[in-house]
């Protein structure tokens, strides 16, 4: 019975699994590191050409999946506000002993200020627990779209992909 | 009900403060919106209501094509309120039915 | 009597694409618009767009909205607003009501990019205030910075549905449930995940059952559907809403090209019936050209390549443009186009588009 991303509005599990924009477990480990989670063949690929040190592939069918080079990906988050289904986040898990950070777009107000504690959210926007707030980071260059730095619990790092606030 | 600051936007710009009178109370917009959004903005949602069931009609479409949010502007029915701009000193009235209109001398 | 080179129907993507191109290459043109600002959907479209650099992907629609008023602009097109073109007769002369005078207009060639309006379903209470199309919500919150309401349902998953849903959201808005009598999400997946995440539900293969209130919405039912589109017993779910949005599709907008007896062909997958057109974007009747939704449901990004082909055909018809130059930028604007309507979901597009050239030949 098909749960995924066509039925629900966001991608199972499952569906992750094979994304080519997807990096291991181990890569995760080593530093923050790109997390392409887009799976649909649209037109489209304004992430490969933001990426300085071409680690992203989309080639000239732009209807291409996105590719993750994970060893030549330095984590630099230049791709998240660039994506305009806002699907690239950014992943550390070598960041603490117990927790990950998790790099998220976020184009929505009031933008939170570093320590605030919210609640933090999976991709079906159920609460999971809480985060930090690490980061807020929103430039000229980036057209309106923050990129909020979260600090989750490590084995939360590929489940968190949202927040709110506390109220 | 009006967005101080849009994430995206920014604020709005609007026009000068100016007050209106609806169904004789008077109350507030900004010079140049459509008068439906002067109207929404204060949360009333009513334009009109129908000949046959007195049913209650309001905003549908939002840019002039399908005449549910008409009402009677400085006295003249069947005025598109969400495509006329608020003036100053208008005054906006619930139209019941069809609308009467005044044949000229 | 007025008279111009080139008048183009509406000044949306498609419309004022087609009147800079063809003005940059020499021809005059004046873009008649019935509203009172140009750009037709393009200034309420806040999110970035996808495509490659071509395409203008990563610009906002408002952003490509302004550039191309100002291209237009500096070009000398006359943009003439709040004009309303009451129909295309013999020749291409056109009766177009300017504001509160009608004026007769005669051009040689017409753009006629006139777009599309919403669709509607009706259903128990569907006339109560507070029920509204999903294009209302957009010009509501991002022309005038009005909130449409407090907590609305969304039917349609469509890019429509999901994009404005995410837009209520940014409005300050809550959307209390994505509902589509379909079994799958309409749009892209990725504007869909920008609304979950945020813990809006989706419920497909669904429809509104009622909406309930006195004076105006108060909440609504939403019923489930079997694979023949029949509601399901004891499946009836209630939510607190204020506002519901209709998101259930778009219909061109072509009356005049009705009336001016252009072929129409039936293409469910673009929206409806649908002005025949050759690779040039003109139809059966020669002179009249289509570009933008009206030719065919896509998106703002095709809309402005059909707008440049037209505008850059008709420069060549009326000699502005030698033969060879012509067909290598068509040729390039038509590569462009095939990027677009590239993966599943513009294949269906692709098909649709061919069925109309092939009614062209016949």
């Amino acid at each position: 019975m098909y749960e995924g991303l066509k039925k629900r509005g966001y991608i199972s599990d499952e569906e992750l699994k094979s994304a080519p924009g997807i990096p291991s477990a181990e890569r995760r480990r080593k530093g923050p590191v790109a997390v392409i989670e887009c799976i649909q063949c649209i037109p489209c690929n304004p992430c490969e050409a933001s990426c300085k040190v071409n680690a992203i592939i989309v080639g000239d069918d732009i209807t291409n999946l996105p590719h993750l080079d994970e060893d030549k990906c330095v984590g630099c988050a230049s791709c998240i506000p660039i994506c305009p289904g806002q699907a690239i986040f950014v992943v550390d898990d070598g960041f603490e002993e117990m927790r990950s950070r998790v790099m998220i777009p976020y184009e929505f107000l009031p933008l939170p200020q570093e320590g605030d504690v919210v609640t933090a959210l999976d991709r079906s926007g159920k609460e999971v627990g809480d985060a930090e707030v690490l980061n807020v980071r929103k430039k000229e260059n980036m057209d309106k779209t923050a990129v909020v730095t979260l600090a989750v619990s490590e084995q939360l790092s590929m489940g968190v992909r949202f927040f709110k606030p506390k109220k | 009900m009006r967005i101080a600051e849009h994430p995206i936007l920014g604020p709005f710009e609007k026009g000068e403060k100016v007050q209106f009178t609806f169904d004789g109370g008077t109350i507030e917009g900004f010079e140049g919106e459509p008068i439906a959004m002067a109207l929404r903005a204060q949360e009333v949602l009513i334009h009109r209501i129908t000949s046959k069931r007195e049913e209650p009609r309001g905003v549908f479409c939002a840019i002039g094509r399908c005449t549910d949010c008409v009402m009677i502007v400085d006295g003249v029915p069947n005025v598109r309120t969400c495509v006329t701009p608020l003036r100053q000193g208008m005054d906006v009235r619930t139209q019941k039915g069809k609308g009467q209109v005044t044949a000229r001398e | 009597m007025q008279r111009h080179e080139m008048v183009c129907i509406g000044a949306g993507p498609a419309g004022l694409s087609a009147a800079i191109e063809a003005a940059k290459n020499g021809v005059q043109v004046a873009v008649y618009d019935e509203n009172d600002r140009p750009g037709g959907q393009l200034f309420k479209q806040i999110h970035k767009f996808f495509g490659s650099r071509e395409h203008r992907a990563m610009e906002r629609g408002f952003d490509i909205g302004k550039s191309l008023l100002e291209e237009a602009q500096s070009l000398d097109v006359q943009v003439i607003l709040d004009s309303v073109v009451m129909g295309i007769y013999e020749n291409a002369t056109m009766n177009i009501m300017v504001k509160d005078h009608v004026e007769e207009v005669k051009a040689e060639k017409v753009v006629v990019a006139t777009g599309a309006s919403e669709n509607m379903i009706p259903f128990p209470g569907w006339t109560l205030p507070g029920v509204i199309g999903a294009g209302a919500a957009q010009t509501m919150a991002n022309i005038h910075g009005v909130r449409p309401g407090k907590r609305l349902l969304m039917v349609g998953s469509g890019n429509v549905g999901v994009v404005v849903s995410y837009q209520m959201l940014q409005a300050g808005c809550e959307v209390a449930v994505v509902i589509d009598a379909a079994p799958e999400v309409g749009g892209y997946g990725v504007h869909a995940s920008k609304v979950a995440r945020t813990g809006v539900p989706f419920y497909m293969s669904h429809t509104v059952k009622k909406a309930h209130g006195k004076d105006r919405v108060e909440g609504a039912t939403i019923v489930q559907v079997d694979e023949t589109w029949k509601p399901v017993a004891g499946t009836g779910k209630s939510f607190d809403v204020d506002t519901i949005c209709l998101a259930v599709g778009l219909n061109p907008m072509s009356q005049v090209l009705r009336m001016a007896n252009c072929e129409m062909v039936y293409v469910p997958s673009l929206g409806g019936n649908i002005p025949a057109h050759d690779l040039n974007q003109e139809t059966s009747v020669p002179g009249i050209y289509v570009a933008g939704d009206v030719s065919g449901i896509e998106e703002a990004s095709s809309a402005m390549i059909e707008g440049n082909i037209a505008g850059l055909a008709i420069a060549h018809s009326m000699g502005y443009v030698e033969n060879d130059p012509f067909h290598e930028q068509r040729d390039g604007f038509l590569e462009s186009m095939k990027g677009l309507r590239a993966g599943p979901f513009g294949e269906k597009r692709a098909e649709g588009k061919r069925m109309l050239l092939e009614a062209m030949k016949g």
